[in-house]
């Protein structure tokens, strides 16, 4: 599916889409790809899977720290593209959130090229905005992937509008000033932020992140966004279990909980 | 496009530079950027800083003639002490300038990166001296081989955080200094500690230290009535280097040179010269030459000076290279070590370590140069900073240090 439809199939059941993460080859490639296609049978509408980067500024210390051992076991930006296509071949809708230097280095339009080529319908760029990104516009226009931008709390009006224009598939909104990583109580600032960007651009579907950690916490945000992400508390599961089977257990259950609390909103 | 206008508008020097960051930090520096621009107009700003410098941190530094080293080194060198500013070394000028900005913007807090603590000790001062809260980010290892300046910092009143991601060194320091901005903003300025990261930094922190190539090209004409052959700086994340290349940028005459940490050796991969070593991609909120494996993934730097152990460089050194108006090129570890026991021996100054890449370099040139021109040529060296903070690692360099461990209690009694 599309992010397009994932979104509208969503919106006529009355609930919000359910964005689950989870870095590639972590802790090694088939690991990380029995965690994605767990995630995707427990719930997940969407499966975000994110290239493991040395310096992800924008990323909390489970995220790092999941990332740290992927790329210690060696993953591979090559790796990524092959766990893209076995979760997108086993139905799960797929975007990469991905740090702008891999892809540059990779090449903008050949990154564009196979990451179409391997099922992915969207990426997320968390340290490219709009104003630097013209060889990417035009690398995702030419190969039809969806483009993610973000906006914060702190953007203008102005910036969120300009933003907009360039998304498309849907906007992520981080919910609270601050980097990824599971919180205790839902940011207030996440239903102004979302109200903002619905008064500059009702079509364009929200996503909200950082900070979800359980079903409850799915539920409010649910409650005023089209889209709920959930990354640390995911990965946490499987990085705190005691062995593999229990963390793929846990990971299932949460991923689960989480659905439900995306349609009980 | 000519350097005295650069960057352009979006921060960008030709394709380099830019913004490369989270949205989340996109207002705050556009704040950064509106109250820079207004303090650099406002004379009343200048003048503080101005008095900062003149009667605090002791700037304009001298520019003195090294007569011994010029025999040995067959070149007329002369030396910009950066290294008798308080502190000890350039970093002081950035330092007070960014602490008086952070006041003028209404912000009680700064934050800074750290790698062998030089910017954080220069940071917690400027905090200490303008009623600054101030908090140092530094990797878990620097903070163990440089438990003294981790001392100095807290001494400041300053709170140290040992970093413990990735690599626990400096980059590793400046991601958490950038995580810990994002969700601070509105109370924090980040005081960067190079002219590198996301626009406006690389501009504001140059403007800052230009001083130096300003003080050093006004003295050049003074004492010895015309402009030198060649300039030469180390590079790090490039701020001493900029400092006093960029006053000499439009005298086509003179050279510019910067030397890079080129560590164990280029061919052993074990180096921090991101230029003549790297290539083109994107670190720390700009487009810049950088060390990077073929998927992109930042590769750690090796020098024996923590303070050009950094795997990137400014952007406007990426730009300079690209354009020919300065040459790169790599000092090893040996070699640097080498110059610094020359000046020591020669002229009585004990130099930072990064400082003798740039004393190491002056002498690797001074032979082209000399063949180049027909003559001795005339060399400014930037003598960025003091070499106090080295004492332990050139003691143990050259042998200096008694095994006190081995002394047996009581023996010597
Ligand atoms: C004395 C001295 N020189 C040079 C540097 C390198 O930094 P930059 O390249 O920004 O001047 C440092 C950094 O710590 C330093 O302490």
């Amino acid at each position: 599916m599309s992010i397009a439809q994932t979104f509208a199939k969503a919106k006529a059941e009355n609930r919000s889409v359910l964005v689950g993460c989870m870095p590639a080859g972590f802790p090694t490639v088939e690991h990380s790809i029995e965690q994605m296609i767990a995630m995707h049978e427990a719930g997940c509408d969407v499966i975000e899977v994110e290239l493991p980067y040395s310096d992800p500024v924008m990323d909390g210390p489970v995220i790092q720290k999941a990332s740290d051992i992927a790329l210690a076991n060696g993953v591979r930006t090559r790796d990524t593209l092959k766990i893209i296509e076995a979760v997108a071949s086993a139905g799960a809708t797929v975007v990469l959130m991905t740090y702008w230097n891999p892809v540059e280095k990779y090449g903008v339009d050949a990154f564009a090229r196979d990451l179409a080529a391997a099922g992915a319908t969207g990426m997320i760029t968390p340290d490219l905005i709009p104003d630097e990104a013209a060889e990417w516009i035009a690398a995702s226009d030419a190969h039809r992937i969806d483009r993610t931008f973000l906006v914060a709390p702190s953007s203008t009006d102005e910036r969120i509008a300009m933003t907009l224009e360039n998304c498309r598939g849907f906007v992520y909104a981080t919910a609270l000033m601050g980097v990824t990583g599971a919180r205790k109580a839902v940011s207030s600032q996440a239903p102004e932020l979302v109200a903002r960007i619905r008064s500059i651009d009702p079509e364009m579907p929200v996503g909200v992140g950082l900070g979800v950690g359980n079903g409850r916490q799915a539920a409010e945000v649910a409650a005023f966004s089209d889209g709920v992400i959930v990354g640390s508390a995911l990965i946490r599961s499987v990085l705190e279990a005691p062995d593999r089977a229990t963390g793929l257990r846990d990971l299932r259950a949460l991923s689960a909980e989480l659905a439900e609390g995306v349609r009980d909103r | 496009m000519s350097a005295e206008t650069l960057p352009d508008l979006a921060g960008h020097f030709g394709r380099f530079g830019g913004r490369f960051v989270p949205e989340a930090l996109i207002k705050a520096l556009d704040e950064l950027e509106a109250a820079y621009r207004s303090a650099k107009r406002d004379p009343e700003f200048q003048a503080r800083f101005q008095d900062l410098l003149l009667n605090y941190a002791a700037v304009p530094s001298l520019l003195y003639r090294a007569t011994r080293l010029s025999e040995a080194l067959g070149a007329e060198i002369l030396l910009k002490r950066e290294d008798l500013n308080h502190t000890g070394a350039h970093k002081v000028r950035n330092v007070l300038g960014q602490a008086l900005l952070a006041k003028r913007m209404g912000k009680p807090r700064v934050i800074a990166e750290t790698g062998a603590g030089q910017h954080g000790v220069a940071s917690a001062t400027a905090a200490a001296l303008l009623d600054l809260e101030c908090v140092v980010y530094m990797g878990e290892t620097d903070t163990q081989r440089q438990a003294l300046n981790v001392a100095r910092m807290r001494m400041l009143g300053a709170t140290v955080i040992p970093v413990t991601n990735g690599s626990r060194t400096l980059k590793d320091a400046l991601n958490e200094a950038l995580r810990d901005w994002v969700s601070t903003v509105d109370t924090t300025h980040y005081l960067l500690g190079t002219a590198a990261g996301p626009h406006p930094f690389p501009e504001l922190v140059r403007d800052f230290v230009g001083g130096i190539g300003v003080e050093a090209r006004a003295q050049c004409l003074e004492q010895l009535g015309r402009l030198p052959d060649a300039v030469a700086a180390c590079v790090g994340g490039g701020s001493n280097a900029i400092g006093i290349f960029h006053a000499f940028v439009p005298d086509e005459s003179v050279r510019l040179y910067g030397f890079e940490a080129g560590g164990d050796g280029m061919e052993t991969g074990r180096h921090a010269a991101s230029i003549t070593g790297g290539s083109v991609g994107v670190l720390h909120g700009n487009r810049t030459y950088l060390l990077q494996d073929d998927d992109g993934q930042t590769i750690e730097s090796h020098s024996i000076s923590a303070g050009l152990d950094y795997p990137g460089v400014g952007p406007e050194h990426a730009w300079l290279h690209d354009t020919g108006r300065a040459v790169y090129e790599p000092v090893t570890d040996a070699e640097a070590m080498a110059a610094f026991q020359l000046l020591c021996r020669t002229e009585g100054i004990i130099p930072a370590i990064e400082s003798s890449h740039a004393l190491a370099g002056a002498a690797k040139i001074a032979p082209r140069l000399r063949e180049e021109l027909g003559r001795t040529p005339t060399i400014v060296v930037n003598l960025s900073g003091r070499g106090d903070k080295d004492v332990h690692t050139a003691g143990a360099y050259f042998g200096l240090l008694d095994q006190v461990e081995t002394v047996v209690p009581g023996e010597n009694t």
